[in-house]
């Protein structure tokens, strides 16, 4: 079900500003992959184009091409909204739906698609509330307001909503970068989880994150400052905290800058 | 390190600190200006408040009792001259309802789809040029906007001068209003609902309709309540298109409809104790809807709240 994603050549832009250049790289299906690098260099925009939530900001476009699987996500007869049915997204803040209850925010994605079935959705919900380990927390309150939730226990909300609608790959940008240490360790378990099902890319400020949940680590940084953000090296995460090829993924890693 | 050693050694080179942090009394100069600010912003509340209190007192007083009358609630004022007393406000009560109404169903859905175009898809030159109008249209007097539908109405396509007709005016009034509060509540919905519902694959107009609009609703509802309590005090419409008349009519189509304005207007004009009292019944009586308009608005902003 998890399925590869392969970029090639991709450029991003925002209006005629580049914002990103030439990033080529693999994402293996049921693996996790963190971005990593310096503040502005690039990774949240990257890790939106792969399901074209980057057109969403006025100006938005890419060249190159993103695969998914054999399928091109930004060829010309392909929906962006069937692309992001297929990959699924978590944001930096937790953000359920004010107006909803736990259980409307879980099945939002398949109400709002039109799919109206009680015992559809009770089950759908139960499976991703489980999926998400929030379903103990919350089982005897799912009437209750999703934003009456705790930061963690909404970001895990957030990711049973994600993963409500059944996608193929599920992106993550900066999950953890609003919660505390145990809610934190709490959604690295779960992506731990959601790793034999799911493909994964998490955007991470913290490299120890990156370390603990990442098969592979991509490590994005700017030539200099109003310059294009790269992919300066992409590899496993053991050989990248291990043995960098590059001086600047080394010197990040090492703390000796960003 | 050196911020420690630095701290010791200036501790240690004065012997006796010229002035340690203590808590010194209040400085003599600031007290004053203190006191004065308070005394400006205290003069100022009351200067503002006075106005509205003697409006309020005075029209309970000369008009209150009119209201206690069970007529007033139950009688229009058919038959009644200005020198008789009796009748009641029903007919203008009444008219003033239907206008509302009427005015509110025909300017919501193009008020609040107006603001959605602009803050949710505007872009560029046509966005910038309807951001444009509905200011000018914010800032047209009413009687502006009255003789333009006279114009339209009457002179062009030869009607009567109907209640519809007020109401169409109104709306020209209305729809600004709307138009600008929707907007704002609509950009305080954060940008991160709406890429929320993006990410689940839902398209851009089903996200407006059932997660932005939602989450906007109460102070969508609380703006559209404040542009009826405008509308219904609005007079100039009713003067040039709907003039008063004693009976009760329901029939927007039909011929004009009394409404609380002109009833003010109309018995306003000849200076007769019973003519007055009506006077100030009616005012009572609008400024009493307009309350329960603004306090039916808190309410439903209140229920619907969104929860946090």
């Amino acid at each position: 079900m998890a399925k590869r994603i392969d970029v090639k050549d991709l450029d991003i832009y925002y209006g005629d500003f580049k914002a990103v250049e030439g990033v080529t790289m693999t994402v293996e299906p049921r693996s996790v992959t963190a971005f990593i690098g310096p503040s502005g260099c690039g990774k949240s925009t990257v890790l939106r184009t792969l399901n074209r939530m980057h057109e969403v900001i006025p100006g938005g476009r890419v060249h190159g091409s993103v695969m998914l699987d054999d399928q091109d996500l930004y060829a010309s007869s392909m929906d962006p909204v069937a692309v992001r049915r297929t990959v699924g997204m978590v944001f930096q803040r937790p953000n359920p739906f004010p107006t909803m209850s736990i259980r409307d925010n879980v099945a939002a994605g398949l109400k709002l698609n039109g799919i109206k079935k009680k015992s559809t959705l009770d089950d759908v919900v139960e499976k991703s509330l489980r999926g998400a380990n929030l379903w103990t927390e919350v089982k005897d309150r799912l009437d209750k307001p999703g934003a009456g939730l705790s930061g963690g226990q909404q970001q895990r909300l957030c990711i049973a909503r994600a993963i409500a609608v059944n996608p193929q790959v599920l992106l993550m940008d900066e999950p953890c970068s609003a919660l505390d240490p145990i809610s934190t360790l709490a959604i690295e378990d779960l992506i731990n989880d959601l790793k034999s099902e799911y493909t994964i890319v998490i955007v991470t400020h913290n490299m120890q994150q990156a370390a603990r949940v990442s098969d592979q680590t991509a490590f994005f940084n700017l030539k200099a400052t109003g310059e294009p953000g790269r992919l300066v090296e992409v590899g496993d995460t053991p050989r990248i905290f291990s043995n960098p090829t590059e001086k600047a993924t080394e010197d990040y890693i090492s703390g000796r800058f960003g | 390190m050196s911020t420690i050693e630095l701290e010791t050694g200036t501790r240690g080179g004065s012997p006796a600190p010229a002035a340690p942090p203590t808590l010194s009394p209040k400085s003599g100069s600031r007290a004053v200006r203190d006191n004065l600010a308070r005394i400006v912003m205290w003069g100022a509340f009351v200067i503002g408040v006075i106005p509205l209190v003697w409006i309020l007192v005075s029209t309970i007083l000369k008009g209150g009792s009119m209201l206690l009358e069970s007529q007033w609630w139950t009688n229009s004022q058919a038959g009644i001259t200005n020198r008789r007393v009796g009748g009641g406000a029903v007919h203008a009560i009444q008219g003033t309802l239907i206008h509302a109404a009427v005015t509110t169903v025909l300017s919501v859905p193009v008020g609040v789809m107006t603001a959605v175009y602009l803050v949710e898809y505007g872009r560029g030159r046509l966005a910038r040029a309807v951001s444009f109008m509905v200011d000018i249209l914010t800032g047209i007097p009413s009687i502006v906007a009255a003789l333009f539908v006279y114009a339209l109405w009457v002179t062009t396509f030869g009607f009567q001068r109907v209640a519809f007709a007020v109401c169409l005016a109104l709306v020209l009034l209305m729809i600004p209003t709307i138009v600008r509060s929707t907007e704002e509540m609509l950009k305080l919905v954060p940008n991160e609902l709406r890429e929320a519902s993006y990410a689940l694959g839902v398209p851009k107009w089903k996200t407006i309709f059932k997660v932005v609009l939602p989450t906007a609703f109460s102070g969508i509802v609380t703006g559209v309540l404040l542009g009826v309590a405008r509308v219904m005090g609005e007079t100039a419409p009713l003067l040039v298109l709907g003039p008063y008349t004693q009976v009760i009519v329901t029939d927007l189509f039909a011929t004009n409809m009394a409404t609380l304005p002109t009833m003010i207007n109309q018995s306003r004009s000849e200076n007769l104790q019973p003519a007055l009292d009506r006077v100030w019944g009616a005012a009572l009586t609008l400024i009493l809807l307009v309350f329960l308009l603004n306090l039916l608005g808190r309410f439903i902003g209140r229920f619907s709240k969104v929860k946090g």
